[in-house]
């Protein structure tokens, strides 16, 4: 096989078979890919959660994951923040001609290796390749299908004042080590992306309590944006404590030197639950015992004041709101 | 170990300067803080709402970004005209509105501009680029002029000679003098920039002090370093002192750093220069000395600095000046947000506009 992806890998030919058997078969091994059909086909009984997600991140590879690790984590956190358990995955590629096959291997390997260990199981996908230039290496969508247990009801709507908010850790270490290697900025400091399927720790958090009014897992516009999206849905207040905030030193570093604030920067790995004040030590509890959320932590509350505005209590004492992101933060001159 | 921030962002040591600042019961007092970050620290951390009435805060020009002239955007992108010519410039920049365009529309439509966190990274970018013409946008105060000129330094050393400098950058203290003449504006007292004055030190505030009667307070952009600086000035003013106190020993010494000051002089010379929104100010600006104009790109291009008419009811010129405050804009909030910003005050995150409309208060 050619060591870089050719025009021919997307023609449906036998450069194509030769492509899925040869990386996608051996990295998603699972009963239903390989029976090779035009669809998946499987049984589904119960509240059923769909999500899709596309991915077009540069760099391809970064400090703790890659786009393919990136894609199956995206959609299994998108399926545990409805409380639903992940089962199946379908991913589409777009493949630029000339990408190395030996990259396309080290993401799809990852994908096979997180999709493992979040469960899941990859049944089906596509793969196109377009000429040099149409696009940037590799873009994958992925869209996943789980099950939500009776008795879960969780929604950005579930909002009720006197619950407390949660995060399962620092903040904005994806959005931070993604500019280092984008800017090939010369700082030392080790930061590396929080990409994680969250889904096995929720799941055992909803093992020990049903009782949890929204999860949303702070990606894109980070934790700052997605309160406000919840504040809005849910018609309540939301507010925050600064100094609650868990935030690495590396990451605050690089963030006052770039001007950028931590609350905007995306996470891949951390999931924002809200629940009533009587389940917070429940949760914490799973959580903080959890690989992925030893630093978990409440950061606010849930108020019947400015509805649909999230509010910061500053480290000075002062309160300012925070508000929703324009646009990508941009590096400031001084 | 407590990191570099932690001392200087305690809660409770907050909380005691609170309550010293929430007794001032005297007069009126205008307190105008000077530095872009300044205005962002003042924000980010609600110092605002911590304040009690008779003092205020009022943003002055030092965001540069927002002092900008509408011309020079319009110059940058008439060079892209140059299909052969890379943009390089800092982030915040990107989004400023010329007459008619952005460096962000731009970009959109395919032109090159590279966003670039150091001027020395635009050198790379025409070491790597040989067949392209590179033109940093130099735009900044003292802050970032020393950088600005080592870039033109190492590029005449090392005759990267696909390499040049649109440059905009300016200086403080003449706009701070003419700003202290303004009697609408009626500060009584500067608090004045960390950053700067690490460059160019203390003894410039000095004269202002003495000529203009404006004490100030040098300090730094921690939340206690602005509530100390705050409470000091207070103090001052109270007493009827024209005195300068520098609360930011640990950056700034009375001399500054002379070495920066020195790379600066040899490769830029004072000239007039345009704040946008406040209009020419004398002596304000730095140009590229002749001796280095071969890395101007003002001349090589021969770029005309063209007076352009800012948008009717936009109000930054009296924002910057201190005489109102954004929310006092009939714009402000409504046509003019940040991701539609009518007046350069909207643009950075430094934006007097920006940073009210961003944190602002309950």
């Amino acid at each position: 096989m050619s060591d870089i992806i050719t025009l021919a890998h997307g023609s449906g030919g036998k450069t194509t078979g030769d492509l899925i058997k040869n990386i996608f078969q051996k990295h998603f091994n699972n009963d239903i890919l390989s029976k090779n059909d035009d669809a998946a086909s499987f049984m589904l009984s119960g509240k059923v959660a769909f999500t899709t997600d596309s991915f077009v991140i540069t760099p391809v590879f970064f400090k703790g994951g890659n786009i393919g690790k990136l894609a199956v984590c995206g959609t299994v956190n998108d399926l545990a923040a409805l409380g639903a358990t992940p089962l199946y995955l379908s991913c589409g590629f777009i493949l630029e001609e000339g990408l190395p096959v030996k990259d396309l291997e080290a993401i799809v390997e990852s994908m096979g290796n997180t999709a493992r260990e979040a469960g899941i199981k990859i049944v089906t996908g596509d793969t196109k390749v377009v000429q040099k230039n149409a696009a940037d290496k590799i873009f994958i969508n992925t869209s996943g299908i789980g099950i939500i247990p009776d008795g879960i009801d969780i929604s950005g709507y579930n909002a009720v004042p006197g619950d407390r908010v949660i995060i399962t850790g620092t903040v904005g270490d994806h959005g931070c080590s993604i500019l280092l290697e984008r800017e090939k900025l010369d700082i030392y400091g080790d930061i590396s992306s929080d990409c994680a399927p969250l889904n096995r720790i929720i799941g055992e958090i909803l093992s020990k309590t049903t009782n949890i009014h929204v999860m949303r897992d702070p990606t894109r516009g980070g934790v700052a944006a997605t309160l406000n999206e919840i504040a809005q849905q849910s018609k309540v207040g939301i507010k925050l404590f600064e100094d609650r905030i868990p935030v690495k030193d590396e990451v605050r570093g690089v963030c006052e030197l770039l001007g950028m604030d931590p609350l905007y920067m995306a996470n891949e790995g951390k999931m924002l639950v809200i629940v009533p004040e009587s389940s917070v030590d429940t949760v914490l509890g799973v959580l903080k015992n959890a690989a992925y959320g030893t630093d978990s932590c409440v950061i606010g509350e849930v108020t019947y004041d400015h509805k649909g505005i999230v509010v910061m209590n500053t480290l000075a004492g002062g309160n300012r709101i925070v508000g929703m992101p324009v646009g990508d933060q941009l590096p400031r001159i001084c | 170990m407590d990191n570099l921030f932690t001392a200087f962002r305690d809660p409770k040591l907050a909380a005691v300067l609170t309550e010293k600042l929430s007794m001032y019961k005297g007069n009126t007092i205008n307190i105008m803080e000077v530095c872009g970050t300044h205005t962002m620290s003042i924000s980010r951390y609600g110092i605002r709402s911590l304040l009690p009435e008779g003092i205020n805060l009022i943003s002055g020009p030092g965001c540069p970004v927002c002092v900008t002239p509408l011309y020079f955007i319009n110059s940058a992108i008439e060079l892209l005209e140059n299909k052969d010519v890379i943009i390089a410039t800092f982030g915040d920049l990107m989004k400023v509105p010329g007459s008619h365009s952005s460096l962000l529309k731009e970009k959109a439509k395919g032109k090159d501009i590279r966003i670039v966190y150091s001027p020395m990274d635009s050198l790379k970018i025409a070491s790597n680029n040989k067949d392209k013409r590179v033109v940093f946008l130099s735009v900044g105060f003292e802050t970032t002029t020393p950088i600005a000129a080592l870039t033109i330094l190492k590029a005449h050393e090392e005759k990267i000679d696909n390499f040049s400098v649109l440059s905009a950058n300016k200086t403080i203290p003449n706009a701070l003098k003419i700003l202290a003449m303004d009697k609408d504006v009626g500060v009584h007292g500067y608090l004045y920039p960390g950053h700067v004055s690490a460059i160019i030190g203390t003894k410039l505030y000095e004269e202002l002090a003495s000529q203009y009667g404006i004490p100030g307070v040098v300090a730094g952009f921690e939340p206690l370093d602005i509530l100390h600086g705050i409470l000091t000035l207070v103090e001052i003013i109270n007493d009827d002192s024209k005195k300068v106190v520098n609360e930011y020993k640990r950056v700034v010494s009375e001399e500054g750093n002379t070495e920066a000051v020195r790379v600066a002089d040899k490769v830029f010379s004072a000239c007039d220069s345009v704040w946008r929104g406040i209009g020419n100010l004398p002596l304000s600006g730095l140009s590229i000395r002749e001796e280095f104009e071969t890395f101007d790109a003002w001349k090589i291009y021969n770029l005309k600095p063209y007076t352009a008419e800012e948008t009717p009811g936009c109000k930054c010129g009296e924002i910057l000046k201190g005489r109102l405050k954004p929310t006092d804009c009939k714009l402000f909030g409504k046509s003019c947000i940040p991701e539609n910003p009518v007046g350069a005050c909207m643009v950075s995150s430094e934006g007097t506009c920006a940073a009210y409309y961003r944190f602002r208060e309950v």
